[in-house]
This record gives structure tokens, sequence and C-alpha cells, in this order.
């Protein structure tokens, strides 16, 4: 195997494990921040000690994001050193003030976790909050700008060779940004609503059935449905932001060959690789037609009008339909969920939605991992499209196996430990125990 | 002042920042898991977790930071240390992730263990030892450019006396920092067992740093001359460097005075390094990058110089709460909040 494709799969295994901590990381502050103040505000003390033990794994799951995206930081420059001499003329602006984002946390979330009890009035130490989540928020909008950035390159005009006449501002507005950042941010928030659910709803099912976790549930459903409604419609707008600046993502996604109107969603089957026949897939007509231009007569570009070697892999096709699929999935659990609240006679905790709950957890994840996925996958053969092809990007540094099975290591380590230190964190001490030792009745 | 020459001046006084605070994280590190082999964890485990539990987060940025900024103003810095350094940064980045997470499942998590405290401070050691490898590689004569492909010569790297006795330097360097601050911290905390056991520490580690210093200074005549002339001309920041050694030397020999004994450790230390710096003018990495031909271009330069004022508006006054918060703040260092 060549060192281009050692490349690829280090750079990807680093991402897909990164994005996980990423995610976990830009989303949890917010809702710490909401339980702490519900719990000032209405004088809970379950809402406060909610807020004092998300924190405490949150501590733990940012370790693992820094330094993994410490690790990718580096990555950048050493498997890919011809783009970062290409491109980062370019986007070395909105990378640095990531770095400025992560700094601003990285202070404020020390300062918040040894300054608990520090403050006569608690609404200092809340203030502490605002901070972390602006510092979190703001690095994942300056690093998706570099993504979306790659996606749709502008800002500089290329001589020979060079890249020249730079415009940082206008690189960093790129087409891609507004669409690219909404959907990510309401992602990682709904992600982390649904995670946090997922420990309550576990706790329940194991018949812990205390207003601890029943007040942590209500909490992240209210907010997972604005999240997930919020999230679609972010979606829906990159859909069209596709459609309109990168179709080839977009045609590959929906298997979508011949440019014509009235084009029709494809969800699911299976693709003859020769003659781009579909089998088996649930057509809806006019479907593709809408989504893009909300026009059931719009014109679609297909992919035959782009040349062979510029097409994205056609596989992307599944990891698309699963994202969306899980996506309304997310939507459906908080909405059944306040439904059935609502009815007296049913017992909103029950069995079935406290394990649909449960499943929303990992099921938000791999949203998560698909999304990037097809993101990230669908731009090939491009790093920067239309501009740098991936194979020209490359190290020529011929020892990229050793690095990637020294990562491959590295992450099984951290992983493996990470989840035994959580497990163990909130195993040893349960909720119940906690709010005993606060003498807080439950 | 052109924008390059004044990124290079921050991001050099932003390498030395991350000198001084990793200095104090790794040395501490390093104490930390030795004193529980010898038994004495007991005096300082709990000094040292006090003030680095707040700011490790903080110490792994200023490194990230450098980085970025490198990247940023001189994007042929990442061609071809980049292209080279695929090995040994790769392992650096992986001892810098081993100790960070272990660092937050040792104190966050809800058991201590010995293993975890072994690897946090073994490479403690580590990795200003592989990190202080970057400085070498500057020097010239290690990375070559042949035919469009960028390579390391590994032997010339390891047989080159001058690269171990920068890393020997690295090492030593670490050591004696963080003891003269933990000194300092031992001290503001009124803890007496713990004093004496750090000023022991920064006591041995004094003379070692100041020898490896001269040797270093001695080997780089001989590899590289323009650097050392140049280093020459600049003789008495040398002389100032030593100086302040022998002010804190002294002090910490006397037993008083700890905060300022430390100051003037980290004034030897910034002494030296802009000299080291200025010496190395105009060459980033000698011969292939000079800082007026790698810089980016002058709008992209501009924005970063902008863009650094704006973030240090924002991070002085962050970083000055912290400082009252957790090193001034004498209820705090007390163990009392």
């Amino acid at each position: 195997m060549s060192e281009l494709n050692w490349s690829r799969y280090l750079t990807e295994m680093t991402l897909a494990f990164h994005i996980l901590f990423a995610t976990i990381g830009v989303g949890i502050p917010i809702f710490i921040s909401i339980a702490e103040w519900i719990g000032i505000r209405k004088k809970d003390p379950h809402y406060t000690l909610m807020a004092r033990r998300w924190t405490r794994g949150f501590v733990i799951t940012v370790a693992v994001g820094v330094v993994t995206g410490t690790c990718i930081g580096l990555q950048l420059s050493l498997l890919w050193p011809e783009f970062m001499r290409f491109a980062g003329n370019v986007i070395s602006l909105p990378l640095f003030l990531e770095t400025f984002a992560f700094f601003f946390e990285a202070i404020f979330l020390g300062i918040y976790l040894y300054t608990w009890n520090r403050f006569s009035n608690p609404y200092r130490h809340w203030l502490l909050t605002l901070p972390i989540i602006i510092g979190s928020s703001a690095s994942a909008l300056f690093i998706t700008m570099v993504n979306a950035f790659m996606n749709t390159p502008q800002g500089f005009t290329l001589e020979n060779g060079r890249l020249i006449n730079l415009d940082p501002l206008a690189a960093m507005f790129n087409p891609a940004t507004p669409s690219k950042v909404a959907h990510v941010l309401s992602s990682a928030y709904l992600t982390s609503a649904f995670i946090l659910g997922m420990i309550a709803a576990f706790s329940m099912l194991r018949g812990r059935n205390n207003d601890y976790n029943k007040k942590s549930i209500r909490l992240n459903m209210i907010t997972g449905l604005i999240l997930a409604a919020a999230t679609i419609l972010f979606g829906d707008i990159s859909a069209k932001f596709l459609f309109e600046k990168q179709p080839e993502k977009l045609a590959a996604a929906e298997w979508h060959f011949e440019t014509g109107s009235q084009a029709a969603l494809v969800i699911g089957g299976h693709l003859d690789p020769i003659t781009h026949e579909i089998t088996g897939a649930i057509k809806i007509p006019y479907g593709l037609s809408l989504l893009a231009s909300h026009d059931p007569n719009g014109v679609v570009v297909g992919l035959n009008d782009f040349p062979r070697d510029e097409w994205p892999p056609l596989y992307v096709h599944y990891l698309f339909d699963a994202m969306v699929g899980i996506g309304f999935y997310l939507l459906a659990v908080p909405v059944l969920f306040l439904l059935i609240s609502r009815v007296k006679r049913w017992n909103t905790y029950n069995r079935w939605i406290l394990g649909a709950i449960l499943a929303g957890g990992p099921f938000s994840l791999l949203a998560i991992e698909l999304g990037w996925f097809y993101a990230e996958v669908g731009r090939q053969p491009w790093i920067l499209r239309g501009y740098m092809r991936v194979a020209e990007a490359a190290t020529t540094n011929p020892n990229t196996p050793i690095t990637f099975w020294l990562f491959a290591a590295l992450y099984l380590l951290l992983g493996i430990v990470c989840l035994v230190v959580l497990g163990r964190l909130f195993r040893n001490k349960p909720a119940e125990l906690e709010l005993e030792e606060r003498r807080i009745i439950l | 002042m052109s924008y390059e020459l004044i990124g290079i001046s921050v991001l050099w006084l932003f390498l030395y920042g991350y000198l001084i605070v990793a200095s104090i994280d790794y040395g501490a590190g390093f104490f930390a898991f030795y004193a529980r082999l010898t038994k004495q964890d007991h005096l300082i485990n709990r000094l040292i977790s006090r003030y680095l539990s707040p700011v490790w987060e903080i110490t792994n940025v200023f490194l990230v930071f450098f980085y970025v900024g490198i990247v940023g103003f001189f994007p042929d810095t990442a061609y071809y240390y980049g292209s080279a350094l695929l090995v040994p940064g790769s392992i650096a980045v992986i001892l810098l992730a081993i100790r960070g997470s272990f660092y937050a499942f040792e104190n966050y998590g809800s058991k201590e263990n010995s293993v975890y405290l072994f690897l946090y401070g073994a490479t403690g050691l580590l990795i200003p030892a592989s990190l202080s490898v970057a400085l070498t590689l500057s020097e010239g004569g290690f990375i070559v450019e042949e035919g469009g492909a960028v390579t390391l010569e590994y032997l010339k790297l390891i047989s080159s006396p001058l690269s171990w006795i920068i890393v020997a330097l690295a090492i030593v360097s670490v050591l004696f920092i963080s003891s003269a601050f933990l000194t300092f911290y031992a001290s503001r905390a009124d803890d007496q067992p713990a004093l004496k056991l750090v000023r022991t520490y920064a006591l041995f580690w004094g003379t070692p740093t100041i020898i490896a210093a001269l040797t270093a200074f001695i080997y780089l005549s001989q590899h590289n001359e323009r650097h050392f002339q140049n280093m020459m001309d600049l003789w008495w920041l040398l002389a100032l460097s030593v100086g302040f050694f022998m002010i804190a030397m002294w002090l910490l020999y006397t037993g008083r005075r700890y905060g300022l004994a430390f100051i003037c450790v980290m004034l030897q230390f910034f002494s030296a390094f802009f000299a080291y710096g200025i010496g190395q003018y105009p060459y980033i990495l000698d011969p292939y990058i000079t800082i007026q031909s790698g810089a980016t271009q002058e709008s992209m330069g501009i924005a970063l110089v902008i863009a650094f004022i704006g973030g240090l508006c924002l991070l002085i006054p962050s970083l000055i709460l912290v400082f009252k918060l957790f090193l001034f703040d004498a209820d705090y260092v007390k163990g009392k909040k």
C-alpha cells in the first residue's frame, strides 16, 4: 500500500476517534450551564448535583479530546506537508483563532472546576460556564470554517502553482461555512442531549427510579426536541447548499446520474457498479428535486456531467441515508416522550421509552461519524476542491505504516482506559449515594 | 518592524512561555513519581496536584499555540519539518497524549493508580527530550532535500554530540526550573517538610544545568559557526543569564526570598533563550527557511498579527485571573479552599 493510503487511513482514524470526544466537548457545557442555572434559580439541589456530576465526567472526555485534537493538529503537517505549504497561507487565520478559543476554554474550565464553593454568590460560579461555552463552540466554529474552505475554497488567486492575492476573511466566510457550522453545532448539542439522557435512562432501567434521573431525562428530551428539529432544518439547508455549490457530492449521495428535473429521492437499495442500475430502493418521486430546490420540477445536476476521475465513491449513499434515518429517530423519541407525558394514565418513564432514549446515545454518536464520513469522502478526490487532489498532498516519508500502528495502539489504550475510568467514576458513586451525602431528600 | 519579524518575535515569546510552564509541569510529574518511589509522596504530591490540576490544560495550549502560529506565519516549516519529522514528531505527540490524558485519569478519576503515575512521570522527561530535537534540527545539516523529497538523516542525528547535549540540557533544565518553582510554591503554602525536600532538588539540579548549557554552547561552535558567532556578539545577554543564575542559586542556598529566586531563574532562561533565538536570525531552518523567504503573504501576516493582539487582550486578563485564584491566593495554596 502507498504512503497516500496509509496517510488517509491514519487521518480517518484520528478524526473518527477525536470527533466523538470533540462533539461531546462542544455540547455538554451547554447542559452543565443550564442545569446549574436551574439549580440556583429554583433552589433545586437535584439540578446542581446534575451539573456537578456531568462536569466530573466531562473533564475526562475533555482530556481525551484535547490530546487527540493535538494529534490531528500535528498530523496535518506530518501527513499532508504539501497541502499545508500550499493552502496554509490561506487558512492559517481560522486555525489560529481556533487555538485562541481553545485557550479561552481551557483557562475557564480550570477555574470552574476548582471554584465550586469559593464564591458567596452562586451566580458568579455559574457565569464561568459562559466562557467555557463560548470557547468550545467558537473552536468548533473556526475549525469547521477550515473544513468548509476545503470544500469551497475562495479568497485567493492561483498563479504559477502558488496561491496569491490572499483574502483571509473571504476564505473563512466561504459559501460552505454557514450551513456547515450550523449543522455541526446543532448536531453536537443534540448528541450531548442524548448522551446525558442515555445515562439517566440507563440508571432508571437498572431500577434507580428517582426524581434525579427523571429530571435529567425531562431536561434532555425537551432540549433534544428543539435541537433535533434544528439539526434537521440545518441539514435541509446543507442539502440545498450542495445542490448549488457542490452538486457532485449530492448526486453521489443520491445515486443521481442523469441531469434532469423531477428527480426522485432514493432510499436504500443496491447499485450495479457498471450499469448504474438501482435495485431494491424506495424511490420517492420528485423527492430529490424538492429537497434540493424546493421545487418538484427543479433540475438537479447528475454525476454523468462530471469526469469519471472526479467522482466521489458511490458508497456515500448509504452513509447519507443512515445519517438522515438516525436524525429522524432522534426527533421521534422526544416527540413520543412528550406526548406520553401528557397522558395521565400512562407511565411516562416506561421501559420502552427508556430503551429508546438509551439507544439514542450511541445512535447519535454514530450519526456524527456517518455525517462526517459522508462530508469528507464525498469530496474525494479533492483535498482542496478544484485545486489540489489528495494524491498530490500526501507525505513522501516511507514510514507511514509504523506511524499508523503507533497511533492505533494509542487510541485503543485511550478508548479503553477512558471507558473504564468513566464507568468507575459513576459506579463507585451513584447519584443516590451522593444525594444522601449531601442530605438531599429523594 | 515588518510583520514577519513581529510574528517570529511573538512566537519566540510564546515558546519561552511554554518552556517555563511546561518545565514546571514535566518536572513536577517526574518529582511526583520519584517521591512515590522513595516513599516521600505524602510530603509533596498534594502540593503538586493543587497547582497542576487547574492549569495542566493551559500548558498544553501553549504548545499548540506556538505550533499553529509558526505553521501559519511560515507555511514552509510545515513542509520541511512535517516531511522530515513524521516518526519522531508522532512519537512526541503520542507521549503528550498519554501524559495529558493519564493526568486527567489519575486526578479526576476515582482511584489512585501507580501505573498512571509512572506513565505521567516517565513521559515528563521523555517529552522535553523529544521536543528538543526540533531545536537541534533547526541548526541545519540533519534535514536534506533532494529531488522533491525531504528526509531526516537519523544516523547523523544520533551520532552527533550536539543533539545529545541538547537533550541533556533540556532534561536538567526541566528539573531545575520545576524544582525552583515548587520551592517557591511550597514556601507560599508554608509547607515546611515539602519545602525542605524540593529545595534540595533545586540546589541539586542547578549545577548540571549550567554545565550542560556551557557544553552545548561549545558543541554549537563546532556545528554551526555562524550561529555561534552571532551569539558571541550577544555576549552581554549570556553574561546576564549567568548572573541571574548565580543570584538564584545564592537565594536558594541561603533559603530566603524564594519568589525572587524563581524570577531570577525565569530571567536566566529568558536571556539565554533570546540570545539563542536572535543568534539564529534570519534562519528558521538552516539553510532552507529564512524568516523572509518562508513567511506567508502580507495580507495573511497582518491578519495574524491582528488576531494575536485581539487574542492577547482576551488571554492576559484571563491568565491574571488564574494566577490570582490559584497562585497568589494564599488560602488556596495552603489547601484551605
